[in-house]
């Protein structure tokens, strides 16, 4: 029997405030323990909570640009349970009445090439609710030291429908996502610093059969591709148990990325009765039109989206989108430069590779780039009237990313100004090389019209490279057919 | 009289309370008699009631995302019964 | 009486107040004769949990020093406070009655703490009180219990037992306690003084140690109606770090006291005065509704027919939310932690085990029964809308009166160890319950003795927040007969 994976995502995703989600002490990462608490982080008798806007706004947009349903009314509930981590041993969470319900995550899985666009699928979601981070447990050899700066970080529960069929299909959906939440400003989604944990819920069935399998839990993924190999050795994993005619026990299983294997999480001594009520010392929240409409506004394109459009407007190779797309900072500075009347595909060409090289050498963000939109036009300008040549364009855009001057200021500077077309000299230049080259020229008259690049090489030199490439070719042209 | 539906030793564990034998003979008894009490509800027709979660409703309680000064640590681990490199000390957690 | 016959420790606010103001007396003095007072009758009485004569001392030295310089800062400058040890005091103990909280000290004030200090009250005395404001008689403390200064064999009610008493027998000029289900009121009416619990949402939270947190509300005791509303007036008003707040305005409470009163329409709930209403509590109440139709009040019988079901309500809601708010009671980050606990298991069952008394344990079982699986509906859904309920017929009832007028408690105070039986303590708020559940206003003024020399009181229920109004009706009598000046022989 052959049998199909069916694999549910829970995404938790850290939302990037300034204060905490119910109270306005420092939300952070790194820092001393226990240096980002107030008495209502440490649940200390009378402290109570309240709501930070920042929060709900984050999740309402994210809720918008994955195309959810905004519930018009949420609510708080206290979802109780004891963990050392819990500092009120009840987590502030939303049961049923989360603020976003349905909506999807567009993927794209790889293609049959690198440069070659892969199939996209839609992974429907079934809900995103707002929760509260818990604190950082540090395990020693006979204690455990619980440091509460993280508990009170709001925490976005962003789960998937059963929907995805393999570990490939989770880590595009995991990248697509995470862009999704970069790009809106919502998190920075930084795994390594637990900004985004992801933990999946896998099953085998036979193919064709519509009832899911027992269930494994799988957690601990703590990068995005230990998600893709651990649910790829979770599938192996069933698969064995099945076709030797065993069975699967609905159980947690942790995952080792380094090793590549996984162990069975001793099974909980109790079920869990959560005793879910809501949270008296919460009010619901209205969610009205224009409290969407105000965030829609603020909400970018989607990558796929925008994607589609550079294909379809720019023209650009879909290598070269699939790079701009992914960082939002680059690719709005691609169409900064293309507003300002670059042309789209040296503009690409320029930003992938000369802009990028630059910036990852000097490890700045696009934004911070000293080599501002205007004057990579400049640039595109300079080389497209053969003001320069591309040879020393390099050299200039080196220039302009370390001064932030114009090149027209850096091509005088340097005396980078290509030769002008009209110059006698050019054309003595072009009858010298014919002269010397009686072969090419031949050929070249004879109807072979590559010979002609044979000559090229000689008046460049002549002109120690600063002649204007188009302005050589129409001055031998000319002269051949004259002569 | 006792109830059946009342495990104390169920609740007591989803409580975090130890209770002694004493303790839960006494409490199965007096729960029984308050149940009972509260079953009077059952008799009550509220179809068509909405819950009331607070007396007075209000929404859209919040504060602006701008932080404030917390505790300072010393403050903030005053209480602890066990503490350590600045952390509160529990016996090893097993997951 | 005169204030000029008046021990200082038994002036009333006012009278104190307008003496400070006019430099007739000091705050040292004052408070020199409240602790002097405290260290007499503690013995005996033993209201407090926990007093800083020291600290009372320094603040009464900066009243004085701010009136000296011509910068009193009004009515409650340089008046001993004293507040029930379920309200967090910055470096102070706050215990709340239990064991589990022995040895914490807060690191923070309550928001109604630092209104007083912004008031120039000199705070005063940690007050006693069931276990987590968890009781009717005070005597669930895991401390010790406290006598009713009127018969000290008696229980000064609770869960504000410990404020009550403490003001009655001249240990504070007003005090503060909280009321879940008629812990001000009950044993202001058992202890022969006012007690107002505030419209739900009208006082902070913050800083109040949560029993139900949809029920509990903070609310000042004082001799007077016109203290009451001079307390309220420095506590009440909106709060940021509070989401129950409500966003009214403070008023001019005791402002409103001085407006002509003009006759009202009382309404007598029908089912507050049947069955286990003791006689002489009805006697009393009942000369109170005498003379509210003496003033010219039309005084009319009405209806509030979920009366019966409030008990029941009450216990499903407050036990539910208690079970969450006292899961924080762990022995982890503060609070008792068992010696030498086995492992993280073992930790949390005995800490809190050992931490807490039988009422609260009984409590915390039976608010995670009606919460856990498959019950839920059945018990905690149920009671949220027969709170709905509850809160119609009230709403209906102020459309033809303006305010209720009830007995507080069904009996006087009744002897130490009388009601052993946790139903039969229960029994005791069934007056109370209901404008906790409503969220409404309602005080309790006193209104004479039994014959036995027990105080009795009598409830008055008042609109969402329609303190003002309440006051007004409850001063109309208590400017004539000023029960609550009266002073046990302790």
């Amino acid at each position: 029997m052959s049998y199909e994976a069916v694999i549910g995502l829970e995404v938790h995703v850290q939302i990037r405030t300034r204060s905490k989600i119910f109270t306005r002490v420092a939300a952070g990462y790194g820092q001393e323990p226990n240096t980002l608490t107030d008495p209502v982080v440490l649940a200390l008798p009378g402290a109570l909570p309240v709501m930070n806007r920042a929060a709900l706004d984050a999740i309402i947009k994210a809720g918008l640009l994955l195309g959810c349903e905004i519930a018009p009314v949420c609510k708080w509930d206290r979802k109780n349970y004891f963990y050392p981590d819990s500092p009120k041993n009840y987590q502030i969470s939303q049961y049923d009445a989360p603020v976003c319900r349905g909506g999807s995550v567009e993927i794209e899985l790889p293609g049959p090439a690198r440069n070659l666009m892969g199939e996209h699928k839609r992974i429907p979601l079934t809900r995103i609710h707002l929760e509260e981070d818990v604190g950082k447990l540090n395990h020693g050899a006979t204690e455990s030291l619980v440091d509460y700066n993280r508990a009170g970080t709001p925490l976005m529960e962003i789960v998937s429908e059963p929907a995805l069929a393999s570990g490939e299909e989770a880590y595009a959906y995991l990248t697509s996502l995470r862009a999704t939440m970069i790009q809106g400003g919502i998190s920075d989604c930084d795994m390594e610093k637990g900004q985004l944990r992801c933990d999946a819920n896998i099953s085998l069935r036979p193919v064709g059969s519509t009832t899911l399998g027992t269930k494994v839990e799988l957690k601990n993924l703590n990068s995005i591709s230990f998600v893709r190999d651990g649910i790829e050795h979770e599938i192996r994993r069933q698969r064995s148990v099945l076709e030797r005619g065993g069975r699967i026990t609905q159980e947690t299983r942790d995952y080792d990325g380094m090793t590549g294997t996984s162990q069975s999480l001793r099974s909980k001594e109790e079920a869990h009765d959560y005793r879910y009520f809501p949270d008296p010392d919460l009010m619901p929240v209205v969610i009205d039109a224009p409290w969407q409409e105000r965030l829609r506004a603020e909400c970018p394109e989607l990558p796929f989206d925008r994607q589609r459009r550079f294909l379809a407007d720019y023209q650009l190779p879909y290598t070269q989108t699939s790079v701009l797309v992914w960082d939002r900072p680059l690719a709005d500075y691609f169409e900064a430069v293309v507003q300002l009347g670059g042309a789209p595909q040296a503009a690409g060409n320029w930003i992938i590779n000369d802009l990028r090289r630059e910036l990852a050498a000097a490890g700045v963000d696009p934004a911070a780039s000293r080599v501002s939109p205007a004057n990579l036009v400049a640039l595109l300008r300079l080389i497209d009237s053969g003001s320069i040549l591309n040879a020393a364009a390099k050299e200039v855009f080196v220039e302009m990313f370390a001064t932030g001057d114009s090149p027209e200021a850096i091509v005088d500077r340097r005396g980078l100004r290509a030769a002008p077309t009209d110059s006698g000299e050019l054309e003595s230049w072009c009858r010298d090389a014919i002269a010397g080259n009686a072969k090419a020229a031949a050929e070249f008259r004879s109807g072979k019209d590559g010979a002609i690049n044979a000559l090229k090489g000689p008046v460049m030199k002549a002109a120690k490279g600063k002649a204007n490439p188009k302005a050589v070719d129409e001055t031998l042209r000319r002269l051949l057919a004259a002569g | 009289m006792n109830r059946a539906d009342l495990d104390l030793d169920a609740l007591a564990r989803l409580a975090r309370l130890a209770l002694s034998p004493e303790e839960k003979a006494t409490f199965a008894r007096q729960l029984a008699e308050l149940l009972g009490h509260i079953e009077r509800l059952s008799s009550v027709d509220v179809s068509g009631v909405e819950p009331s979660a607070h007396a007075h409703p209000q929404h859209n309680v919040w504060q602006e995302d701008t932080p404030r000064p917390g505790l300072p640590p010393v403050a903030a681990l005053r209480n602890a019964p066990a503490q350590r490199d600045q952390m509160i000390a529990v016996p090893k957690v097993v997951e | 009486m005169t204030a000029a016959t008046t021990p200082l420790h038994y002036l009333s606010l006012a009278d104190a107040a307008a003496a400070l103001a006019a430099r007739r007396i000091s705050s040292a003095e004052l408070t020199e004769a409240v602790i002097a007072r405290a260290e007499a009758v503690e013995p005996r009485l033993r209201a407090f949990l926990s007093a800083d004569p020291a600290s009372a001392r320094a603040q009464a030295q900066a009243s004085d020093a701010r009136r000296a310089a011509g910068g009193g800062l009004g009515p409650l400058d340089g008046i001993p406070i004293g507040l029930k040890d379920v309200i967090a005091v910055r470096d102070q103990p706050l215990t709340a009655g239990s064991r589990m909280l022995e040895k914490f000290v807060s690191p923070y004030d309550a928001t109604v703490t630092g209104r007083l200090r912004d008031a120039g009250a000199v705070l005063y005395g940690r007050h006693n009180c069931d276990e987590f404001a968890m009781g009717s008689s005070t005597e669930n403390s895991a401390f010790h219990p406290t006598g009713n200064p009127w018969a000290l064999d008696r229980v000064p009610g609770g869960s504000s037992g410990g404020s009550a008493a403490a003001l009655a027998a001249g240990e504070a000029l007003a005090t503060l306690g909280s009321d879940t289900g008629g812990s001000i009121r009950q044993p202001a009416a058992l202890c022969g003084v006012v007690g107002l619990k505030p419209t739900y949402g009208r006082v902070s939270r913050y800083g109040l140690v949560a029993y139900a947190s949809s029920l509990d509300q903070i609310g000042p005791f004082g001799r007077t109606v016109e203290d009451v509303a001079l307390v309220l007036q420095a506590i009440a008003g909106h709060d940021e770090r509070d989401s129950t707040s409500v966003g009214a305005p403070a008023e001019e409470f005791a402002a409103a006291l001085a407006a002509p009163s003009v006759p009202r329409r009382l309404g007598l709930p029908r089912e507050y005065f049947g069955e286990g209403l003791d006689p002489e509590v009805a006697a009393a109440v009942e000369q109170a509704v005498s003379h509210y139709r003496e003033l010219g009040c039309e005084v009319r019988e009405v209806s509030l027919p979920h009366t019966a079901y409030c008990l029941d309500t009450y216990y499903v809601l407050a036990t539910a939310e208690a079970s969450s708010n006292l899961a924080r009671y762990d022995g982890i980050r503060y609070g008792h932690r068992c010696a030498e606990p086995r492992d993280l298991h073992d930790l949390y069952f005995r800490s809190r085990a050992e931490g807490f008394g039988a009422e609260v344990k009984r409590r915390i079982i039976l608010g995670t029964y009606v919460l856990s699986s498959g019950y839920y509906d059945a018990y905690y859904l149920k009671a949220q809308k027969v709170r709905t309920l509850v809160r119609r017929d009230f709403l209906r009832a102020f459309a033809q009166v303006d305010a209720l007028l009830t007995p507080t408690s069904p009996i006087p105070a009744f002897q130490r160890g009388e009601k052993a039986d946790p139903l039969a303590m229960y029994l005791c708020d069934i007056y109370t319950i209901g404008a906790n559940l409503a969220g409404l206003p309602a005080m309790s003024v006193p209104c004479g003795f039994t014959r036995a020399g027990l105080p009795v009181g009598f409830q008055l229920i008042g609109k969402p927040l329609g303190e003002s109004e309440l006051l007004a009706i409850g001063h109309a009598y208590d400017r004539v007969h000023q029960w609550g000046r009266r002073h046990p022989n302790l």
